[in-house]
């Protein structure tokens, strides 16, 4: 998030695009719901009518897939109408001519082909989010789990650039991020491209700096992003892995595949809680400790540096993750891996992390620090971007709507759209007795008209089936979705919906198009 | 400001605070059992009470602001008398057995019948007898020990904002209920469990705590573990075991709000399926090892993969359910160790 949650309650609009946060993030949403109930006026899109929808000034019920038709051609209007901020673009962008020669074509009749939302609202919500200072964007997984994901992503970056809304209070471009600590692991480097604090890793004077921090030779070019890992086992170039805390087999997109590749591996390390669905697959598990049983910081959606405690001793006084992987290290040689504690690691982090480097255990005792925090007086940063952007100048960069890359057809002629729901997080909260007992059980969200036309009722069983696999499960008749699509959670492994989804990536961030695939439904019991 | 006597002291005060702001911030101890300043007034238990010189009746300190020259006394025989009335209206009405019946959490209305001394009831009458409703996971209501303080409903309408509730009926036969006085469910209610938390009594209990002697609790304080949003809540410990979670008051990020996930997924640490020793796969089964096997048949088989096939044939998935300290060391093993940056997590789906 460029802004902070604190903040919600007194934007007066919530630009809200893909994100049901009442659901996937319950205390944003209420701030949200403050927020409308001290009179802030919410534009919501989503094909799904959420609980926010219900409460949006206009809910813009967009067919799947259509978000980047639907930001141009709302940029289109604010130019149009020049509801744009000239002086914010001229003083703190560039690329505002090819913004503006790109959106052209993107005419409300043209996008309301496109979109299914009438030109009249496309006018009103435009208006609305333009012209009101306090107006901050916030979207989730509704734009990012697309083929056009990073698109989807900078186009909304273009449409707070041109409306002036990056950098001050109450506004931004506010990403909810779907785990406790994305944003940290993400932050220390937990990825193929980046070292720590989003240093490239083909850069050599990026070498430099980790070489002697750490005091060793490293390797100077990108790694392998997931999808690739899993193509490479299947090349034969991959050959081992290690898999720390993630179930990619329940996980990923097209579960099939991935076991495939997993099972080809000559050596799979899995470190979990459970002997899970993809820990069965592995030549070694180590058993992992429960976040109540580590000391640690996790990092929030708004970068805020917080404290983990430990409260309890593991079960069989198990080792922590990172005392296993320093051990792995250690037996194999490696200098650099001898840690006392997590403190300990997190004084090494602060050296690696510029943005960390004002951040301490004592200082974060309480409620934590947001970063950027280069100094040990500096208080935190509550937004980003203030003054001028962190790359410098805010650059404009044209976007253009591309379809999903799975459509419906005669033999699928229903649109799967995925996500999570308000009593489960991903798979692991069903472990807990009190939140299986309260929805043990998927229910797919299907429309009355569709209950209809399948001859549905509450208690039937439905049959769901893509291109790449078939799976079954219980109902919920509801108009939160449109004719023509159904919902469904990724929680329950006894309808894995993960067998159905498409592994059609985005082609930059490798995110797979979780949120569209065409099925067919039938009647099982 | 204005110039008044609290108790015997004279001081200047802000006449936009009330007078229970203004004891608070002395030190100066009031009861409440419906004042909540996160929620809007609500100005009905009188337990409050405190005597002002001059008027007729005993005012309510949680909506009385101070005028020049006030004379307040809050804890006059008048105004204990007062205090021990109300209570005693309340216990009268309130199932046997409320001195020992502890609760973790909110006590205030016990923790009062116990300190002014009125923990059975002198009005001897009609008693209500409702049913308990016990029909969801997560917590109880019986509204037979609800004071009808009216928390419930205010922090459901203007901190969680579902609206489930409200008062029904008139009179001795109010209480609080859903619409059309159905019990508790997913149907009606977010199962946030936000009410439960600011109940002052025993009407509403926190199914996990429930037989939870609060005495023997320890709290630590640490980050939710779902979701971006980063609650801060406290972990109960009792004998180095979780047994439930409660909320912190004025955490940054959440304030005391928590959400269903987040108030009741503790006992998920105790599920029974959980590992708690190394496993080697032999011939197809999972053998149960030490670390010192494990760890050295690990370092073993890296080892053999990056001799036979280099660096960048290893691959590694980290967590962003992870702490911070659990990747960094992580990527370093791949990074400094390995020498491949072939690490990747889930951030992409």
């Amino acid at each position: 998030m460029t802004n902070s949650i604190g903040e919600i309650e007194d934007n007066e609009v919530l630009f809200i695009i893909g994100s049901n946060a009442t659901e996937a993030h319950p205390i944003i949403g209420n701030k949200m719901k403050k927020a409308a109930q001290k009179g802030a006026r919410l534009i919501v899109i989503d094909p799904r009518r959420t609980e926010l929808a219900s409460l949006a000034k206009y809910h813009l019920q967009l067919k799947s897939g259509s978000d980047a038709a639907l930001v141009n051609g709302l940029m289109h209007i604010i130019i149009k109408e020049n509801w744009q901020d000239q002086d914010y673009i001229d003083e703190r962008c560039i690329g505002f001519e090819s913004l503006k020669e790109n959106v052209e074509s993107y005419t409300p009749e043209y996008t309301a082909k496109i979109t299914g939302i009438n030109v009249d609202t496309l006018y009103k919500a435009a208006k609305l989010y333009a012209k009101t200072k306090k107006a901050g964007i916030f979207y989730t997984l509704g734009i990012t789990e697309h083929t056009t994901g990073t698109d989807n992503v900078m186009n909304l970056a273009n449409l707070g650039m041109l409306t002036g809304h990056v950098g001050i209070e109450n506004a931004g471009i506010n990403p909810l991020r779907g785990q406790n600590n994305v944003q940290g692991a993400c932050d220390m480097g937990a990825l193929p491209n980046y070292f720590p604090g989003y240093k490239f890793c083909d850069n050599q004077d990026n070498v430099d700096i980790f070489e002697k921090l750490w005091d060793t030779k490293l390797d100077d070019k990108l790694g392998l992003r997931i999808p690739e890992m899993l193509d490479g086992i299947m090349d034969g170039n991959v050959k081992a892995m290690y898999v720390m805390g993630e179930d990619p087999v329940l996980t990923d997109p097209d579960a099939n595949h991935v076991r495939k590749a997993l099972n080809a591996l000559d050596f799979l390390v899995v470190q979990n809680i459970f002997l899970t669905e993809t820990a069965k697959l592995a030549d070694v598990v180590l058993p992992s400790t429960a976040y109540a049983e580590k000391d640690g910081t996790f990092t929030n959606t708004e970068r805020r540096v917080q404290r983990v405690r430990k409260a309890a001793d593991a079960p069989n006084n198990l080792m922590i993750d990172w005392q296993m992987t320093s051990e792995i290290g250690k037996r194999m040689g490696y200098k650099g891996f001898e840690y006392h504690n997590s403190e300990e690691i997190f004084e090494e982090i602060r050296k690696s992390i510029p943005s960390y480097a004002g951040i301490n255990y004592k200082r974060i005792d309480k409620d934590g620090l947001q970063w950027g925090c280069p100094t040990i007086d500096s208080p935190g940063s509550k937004y980003l971007h203030s003054g001028e952007f962190t790359r410098g100048k805010g650059l404009m960069l044209p976007i253009e709507y591309l379809p999903p890359a799975e459509l419906v057809d005669e033999e699928y002629p229903v649109l799967l759209n995925t996500g999570r729901m308000l009593y489960h997080y991903n798979v692991s909260t069903r472990i807990s007795d009190t939140l299986e007992a309260i929805r043990p059980v998927e229910r797919v969200e299907i429309n009355p008209v569709d209950a209809k036309k399948y001859d549905l009722d509450k208690n039937s069983i439905i049959r769901v089936t893509s291109r790449r696999g078939s799976i079954t499960a219980n109902i919920t008749i509801t108009d939160r979705v449109s004719p023509g699509t159904i919902y469904m959670t990724f929680h329950y492994k006894e309808s894995p919906v993960n067998e159905l989804t498409n592994s059609a990536y985005d082609p930059v961030t490798k995110t797979a198009e979780y949120k569209i695939t065409a099925v067919k439904i039938a009647k099982e019991a | 400001m204005v110039s008044i006597t609290f108790n015997g002291n004279k001081m200047e005060v802000s006449e936009d605070k009330t007078l229970l702001e203004i004891a608070r911030e002395n030190g100066i101890d009031i009861p409440t059992l419906c004042y909540n300043k996160k929620l809007k007034l609500f100005s009905g238990c009188r337990m409050c009470v405190v005597e002002v010189t001059g008027r007729k009746n005993l005012a309510a300190a949680c909506s009385t602001k101070p005028l020049a020259g006030m004379v307040v006394q809050t804890d006059s025989e008048k105004v204990i008398k007062a205090r021990k009335d109300i209570l005693d209206l309340l216990v009268s009405n309130h199932p046997e057995g409320l001195e020992s019946s502890t609760k973790v959490g909110d006590d205030r209305f016990r923790e009062y019948a116990v300190k002014y001394g009125v923990t059975q009831g002198s009005y001897k009458g009609a008693v209500r007898n409702y049913e308990i409703d016990d029909a969801n996971p997560a917590y109880l209501r019986d509204p037979n020990k609800c004071i009808l303080c009216g928390q419930c409903i205010s922090t459901c309408d203007q901190i969680q904002i579902t609206h489930t509730i409200d008062f029904l009926g008139k009179g001795f036969d109010t209480k609080v209920a859903t619409a059309f006085d159905l019990p508790i469910s997913t149907d009606n209610c977010r199962l946030c469990g936000q009410c439960v938390s600011e109940c002052p009594t025993g009407a509403l209990i926190h199914k996990q705590l429930q037989f939870v002697d609060p005495a023997k609790v320890t709290k630590v304080r640490t980050t939710c573990p779902f979701c971006g949003t980063g609650c801060n809540f406290d972990l109960n410990v009792v004998d180095g075991k979780v047994v439930g979670v409660t909320p912190i008051d004025e955490a940054t990020v959440n304030n005391s709000s928590l959400c269903v996930k987040g108030r009741y997924h503790s006992d998920m640490l105790y599920n029974k399926d959980r590992l708690t020793t190394p496993l080697i796969k032999k011939d197809g089964q999972f053998v149960e090892a030490t670390y010192d096997e494990a760890f050295n048949f690990i370092a073993e088989k890296f080892k053999e993969v990056i001799d036979k096939h280099g660096a960048d044939s290893v691959t590694g998935l980290s967590s962003a359910r992870c702490t911070n300290e659990d990747n960094y060391v992580f990527q370093k093993l791949f990074r400094a160790g390995f020498g491949t940056n072939n690490i990747d997590h889930c951030a992409r789906t």
